[in-house]
């Protein structure tokens, strides 16, 4: 079984790989190493928050781009190409080709987190070595302690263990988004209907915490808005609970057991949004 | 089993999973809010400030992008000295990313000391009186987002600082400086100096010299690492003021 979900992984990488989706790390490249010499005119506390802010916040989007763009074409691609006729034709189950095609996605989204991550580390590390030289040099007349306390302010501002922690979450976000398109895809009868519904699920999955807070403490609300909000609630993701970046880009620690307890719930949402599209598309009729 | 059913039972599973989730999540919600890793949800009074699109873009989890972009636009407006523009962004950027320091620590230093020394030096207005005031408006300013940004974060010492800083240099009101210094050295991460300063500004308040004299004492009877040439000073004029007894002196009369 291993063995057939991994040859369909490796097939769908490669099949996405050839849609040259790698380009737009050329452009995250572009972005941050462009706005890091732009921000070198700013002071270092500036220019190290905003490149983490444009830095992380292209890595959520572009992720997330990916993760929904290619899951999108997944299945609608193999059925309109009829690929997907030969390989059900050979003793792989349907589930089984699903959870290849994931996995095809999961790998390719987390080699592209990577990819951009890696960008971002050299970028902050030698912006960081730069200013650290530059201040050694200018602040050299003062005593050695105070010299040390600045440089420590900057290597501080610079490194930053939570932006790992932060990368982290983006890729389970994006494997969450991942997951849920090839739900939506099983049961959806366009590629243009997939992606939309999925875009539109990703920005109602950030307004869900808010839905289903309004619709837990009742208040002034209609019974049709209530109706509303706790299908909002109880169908779309909480995606708000995977943006940890606005917190990191400003120092704030991700606690260990706040990690653990985001990533567990984004392993359940992929589990769950599997195992929905395993079911859907186990009758689908092809 | 058809696929009617299949649908029926799969939008049953997803709402079971729903309601199997709310408690998780809401206990998820409140441990990153009490780790300050969630902010409060966007007012709609920021979609007129921000725009359709960054306020589209802030409401999809952007909120820290959207921020730096505004950032760099602040920081345009600050090279053709746009103060009132400035002040407005400043809003906007501390509203999106409550939790940055250098958000509101610039912000109140662009409109306590920039801002307020171009209104003073305002050529296009004659009236002293008048730059006067619009001086001491943008410190009131500056002082006004430190404030909100101590307010959204209680736990961090900087900001404190910072206010103590602006309400010596600029608003001359001592005894809030001493007692905004006295409450970052206080907080977790706070570096020595800012507990000396504290000192400092209380041994300029009429009525407190003892109470300053017995904080720069303790400064005093830590090591020699904190007698710094001021702190000698200060404490050498309190004695003085206060009448300490010779043998209880901290600085021999002989240093004066």
């Amino acid at each position: 079984m291993i063995r057939r979900i991994s040859a369909i992984a490796a097939v769908t990488w490669t099949e996405l790989v050839r849609l040259k989706v790698f380009y737009f790390i050329i452009i995250f490249a572009l972005l941050v190493i462009g706005n890091s010499f732009f921000l070198a005119r700013f002071s270092f506390e500036e220019e190290f928050q905003m490149l983490k802010d444009i830095a992380l916040g292209a890595m959520s989007i572009f992720s997330a781009l990916l993760a929904i763009l290619a899951s999108a074409t997944l299945l609608p691609k193999d059925i309109e190409d009829r690929t997907i006729y030969t390989i059900l034709a050979k003793p792989v189950s349907r589930f089984e080709y699903l959870l290849g095609k994931l996995a095809g996605v999961f790998s390719l989204v987390a080699f592209a987190v990577f990819l951009m991550g890696a960008v971002f580390a050299v970028v902050l590390v030698l912006r960081t070595q730069i200013v650290l030289h530059s201040t050694s040099v200018e602040l050299a007349a003062l005593p050695a302690a105070e010299l040390q306390a600045a440089l420590q302010k900057i290597r501080d501002a610079g490194h930053d263990p939570s932006l790992l922690a932060a990368g982290l979450v983006i890729l389970f976000k994006a494997w969450l988004l991942a997951a849920m398109t090839v739900f939506i895809s099983t049961f959806a009868t366009s590629t243009i209907f997939t992606t939309i519904t999925a875009f539109a699920a990703y920005f109602i999955g950030h307004l869900q915490a808010t839905a289903r807070e309004y619709w837990m403490a009742g208040g002034d609300v209609g019974p049709a808005a209530k109706i509303i909000l706790a299908l909002v609630a109880l169908v779309f993701p909480d995606l708000q609970a995977f943006n940890l970046v606005d917190g990191v880009v400003t120092g704030t620690p991700i606690p260990p057991e706040v990690l653990f307890k985001t990533v567990a719930l984004g392993c359940g949402y992929i589990a769950v949004y599997t195992a929905l599209a395993a079911a859907v598309f186990q009758t689908r009729e092809l | 089993m058809n696929r009617t059913a299949t649908r029926i039972a799969v939008a049953a599973g997803l709402i079971v999973f729903g309601l199997a989730r709310l408690p998780i999540e809401r206990s998820l919600e409140t441990a990153q809010k009490t780790a300050f890793l969630r902010a409060e949800p966007l007012n709609l009074g920021l979609r007129d400030q921000l725009g359709q699109l960054s306020y589209a873009a802030a409401l999809s989890g952007f909120r820290s992008l959207v921020a730096a972009f505004l950032w760099i636009e602040a920081h345009t407006a600050w090279e053709q000295t746009a103060w009132g523009r400035m002040a407005g962004l400043f809003r906007t950027v501390t509203s999106l990313q409550p939790r940055s320091l250098v958000y509101w620590d610039l912000s109140s230093w662009h409109m306590a000391w920039n801002a307020a020394i171009a209104a003073y030096q305002n050529p296009k207005e004659p009236s002293e009186f008048l730059r006067r005031r619009a001086e001491r408006e943008y410190h009131l300013l500056g002082k006004e987002f430190l404030e909100q940004g101590i307010a959204n974060n209680p736990e961090r010492y900087l900001l404190h600082e910072r206010l103590g800083v602006l309400l010596r240099d600029k608003l001359s009101d001592h005894l809030g400086a001493a007692e905004a210094f006295e409450k970052a050295a206080s907080m977790e991460g706070a570096p020595p100096y800012v507990k000396r300063l504290g000192a400092y500004e209380l041994a300029t308040v009429e009525g407190r010299e003892q109470e300053a004299y017995d904080k720069l004492k303790s400064i005093y009877d830590l090591g020699p690492d904190e007698r710094k040439p001021r702190v000698l000073s200060l404490l050498h004029e309190l004695e003085q003021k206060l009448n300490i007894p010779a043998e209880q002196r901290h600085v021999p009369v002989d240093t004066e």
